[in-house]
């Protein structure tokens, strides 16, 4: 199977640092990836380096088989690949609607949007509202409620569900459970498996290891700015993956990447 | 929603509980008021306005409460209120512009002496000194979003320099009000007046409360305006989610360039003349309208509306006390109080999320 995105080779160096070194990275169609890795592993400047957010000084990165080059993460957003940032991109001011078409706003039909560029509020917010009852966030009252109003479980499930309604063909998750409670963190979880049943493979990059174990198909294992293996979670325990990432036992040989 | 593989500490906590409930149970007064404040943050400077024109309606009487003399408010603060909505806009994205004043008798500057030194027709002169202010605000635009200097060094720097430059430009010199009347009446357009019921209007005036409900129109109906407010909010977040924010920051610099040159053409109108030495405080009075009229100085909260009814607050105040027979101090004094009263306001309101 060709995987659906893909880095090969990637270098990123932020001085004389060596953030990612030749680093290899895939990513299947209908699968979770989970990567994880030590603080300052690079595992965020991988996922940055394939969302757009960073331009690798080497390497290339491939989507669907064919060469990207992604000079922003609107060129990424482009391309149907989403990213869920650890501080969640929102502006708190805003209402949730605003916050969920920033960048790509809905204008009315006809004169009043092609002349005045009139924003259709109320496809916009019909749209909000349909994404986060699919996602079983309807407890959220009020679609014109400022994202600043929300608990931190609720901005996270806006924050998916914008990825989600929009993110055709990659979803990439960054700690999305790192603030939240445990209640919060359970259904924010469900809200990724519940994308994957919809067909789109998801990068999810957490050091909560129970949940990368419960949720991944498989596992990238990040450390000192490469891919030193992938797993399966049914092959390994979550000492093992600790012990990889962290360097205190060496992976099987036939796994290394 | 599949609960296949639920670890044992989660379902301890019961899962019957909706996760993501809000409930606001704060309802007293209080937090009525400061929800709808939070909701329409406009709606302080227009209290305080409201409330101003009644006691002064009441302690003066008819003097004060005719039409003629609350137009007169409105033919007096047309300048600042011009220069209030280029400020709004780029206070909105969390920057500040102390160059607006200096923009605005540059362009005026340059559209009279475009026309007499050089013989321009007018309408000619008039679009030069259009686009010389764009550009200025372009220049400043561009230092803050692609330099990425702070908005305040900028327009320090450029307040300076375009005085300056508008000082030695124009050698000092004034052009006559009688000479504009006589061979370029265009350039005082914007004082022409027009009585209604013993009302007198400006175009100037006209031309304020209409570019402030554009304004209005295009913050809060376009997707341009909701990315002002996303750029003052959090330039990051903007950024990450989409926001071309260079673009909007470079846009509102401009913007806010083109409007100050509009008041240098209003300007021309109220006082006749073209004066290179007019307008001096025009941007220190910009930003106190802006921030009485509640636009938060941090960015991303408040209405333009809001520095309308600041720039008449201050009107009414300034020809309130004079009918009074106040010393003009009691003014100022009574400004400053409203300045900190409405950024202590803002605190409140944005400190609690209501």
């Amino acid at each position: 199977m060709e995987p659906i995105l893909a880095g090969k080779n990637l270098v990123k160096r932020y001085g004389r640092v060596v953030a990612l070194d030749h680093c290899d990275f895939e990513l299947y169609p209908g699968e979770i990836l989970a990567v994880i890795g030590d603080n300052g592993a690079g595992k965020s400047t991988l996922i940055k380096a394939v969302s757009g957010a960073v331009i690798p000084d080497d390497g290339e990165v491939t989507l669907e088989g064919k060469k990207v080059h992604f000079t922003s993460p609107l060129h990424a957003r482009e391309h149907g690949i989403e990213t869920v940032y650890q501080q969640l991109a929102m502006s708190p001011a805003l209402s949730i609607a605003d916050n969920m078409f920033m960048g790509r706003e809905l204008r009315k039909p006809g004169w009043r949007g092609t002349y005045l560029r009139m924003l259709d509020r109320t496809r916009m917010e019909q749209f909000a509202r349909e994404k986060l009852n699919d996602l079983g966030l309807a407890t959220i009252q009020n679609i014109n409620q400022a994202v600043e109003t929300l608990s931190g479980g609720q901005r996270q499930g806006v924050a998916v569900a914008r990825a989600a309604a929009f993110g055709s063909k990659v979803i990439i998750l960054d700690e999305p459970t790192a603030a939240l409670g445990v209640k919060e963190s359970r259904r924010v979880l469900e809200l990724i498996q519940d994308v994957r049943g919809r067909g789109i493979p998801i990068v999810l990059i957490s050091h909560n290891m129970p949940h990368v174990f419960e949720l991944a198909d498989r596992i990238h294992v990040h450390r000192l700015g490469k891919r030193l293996c992938v797993i399966k979670p049914g092959d390994f325990t979550m000492s093992d993956a600790v012990a990889f990432m962290t360097g205190a036992k060496e992976p099987p040989a036939e796994l290394a990447a | 929603m599949s609960d296949t593989s639920k670890d044992d500490y989660e379902s301890a906590a019961d899962r019957s509980v909706r996760v993501a409930e809000f409930t606001d149970d704060r309802r007293g007064f209080i937090h009525k008021v400061q929800h709808a404040l939070h909701v329409t943050p406009s709606l302080v400077p227009l209290v305080v306005l409201i409330l101003s024109i009644v006691v002064f309606g009441l302690l003066i009487g008819s003097r004060f409460f005719s039409p003629f003399a609350l137009t007169l408010i409105l033919q007096q603060v047309q300048i600042v209120g011009i220069v209030a909505a280029a400020q709004s806009l780029v206070i909105l994205t969390a920057g500040i512009d102390l160059s607006v004043g200096a923009i605005m008798v540059l362009s005026s500057v340059v559209m009279g002496q475009f026309t007499f030194r050089y013989g321009l027709p007018p309408s000619i002169a008039v679009m030069c000194g259009l686009a010389v202010g764009t550009f200025i605000g372009f220049v400043n635009g561009w230092l803050v979003a692609k330099v990425k200097l702070p908005p305040f060094i900028v327009t320090l720097g450029m307040w300076q320099i375009v005085l300056a430059a508008n000082f030695l430009y124009s050698a000092n010199e004034t052009i006559r009000s009688q000479d504009i009347e006589a061979e370029a009446p265009l350039l005082q357009v914007f004082g022409t007046t027009f009585d209604i019921a013993g009302a007198r209007l400006t175009v100037g005036v006209v031309f304020m409360i209409v570019l402030m409900l554009v304004l209005a129109y295009a913050l809060s109906r376009t997707a341009w305006g909701r990315h002002v407010y996303a750029v003052g909010d959090d330039k990051e977040a903007a950024e990450l989610s989409g926001v071309q924010t260079d673009r909007v920051l470079i846009s509102v610099y401009m913007l806010s360039g083109l409007i100050c040159a509009f008041a240098g053409w209003a300007l021309i109108g109220r006082i006749g003349a073209v004066s290179p030495t007019s307008g001096q405080l025009a941007n220190i009075e910009s930003i106190t309208a802006v921030v009485i009229g509640g636009i938060s100085l941090f960015g991303g909260r408040g209405s333009i509306l809001g520095s309308l009814f600041g720039a008449l607050i201050v009107g009414v105040f300034t020809l309130g006390l004079r009918l009074l027979g106040a010393d003009a101090q009691w003014t100022y004094l009574l400004i400053g109080l409203l300045i900190i009263g409405a950024v202590a306001v803002d605190q409140w309101i944005r400190k609690v999320s209501v």
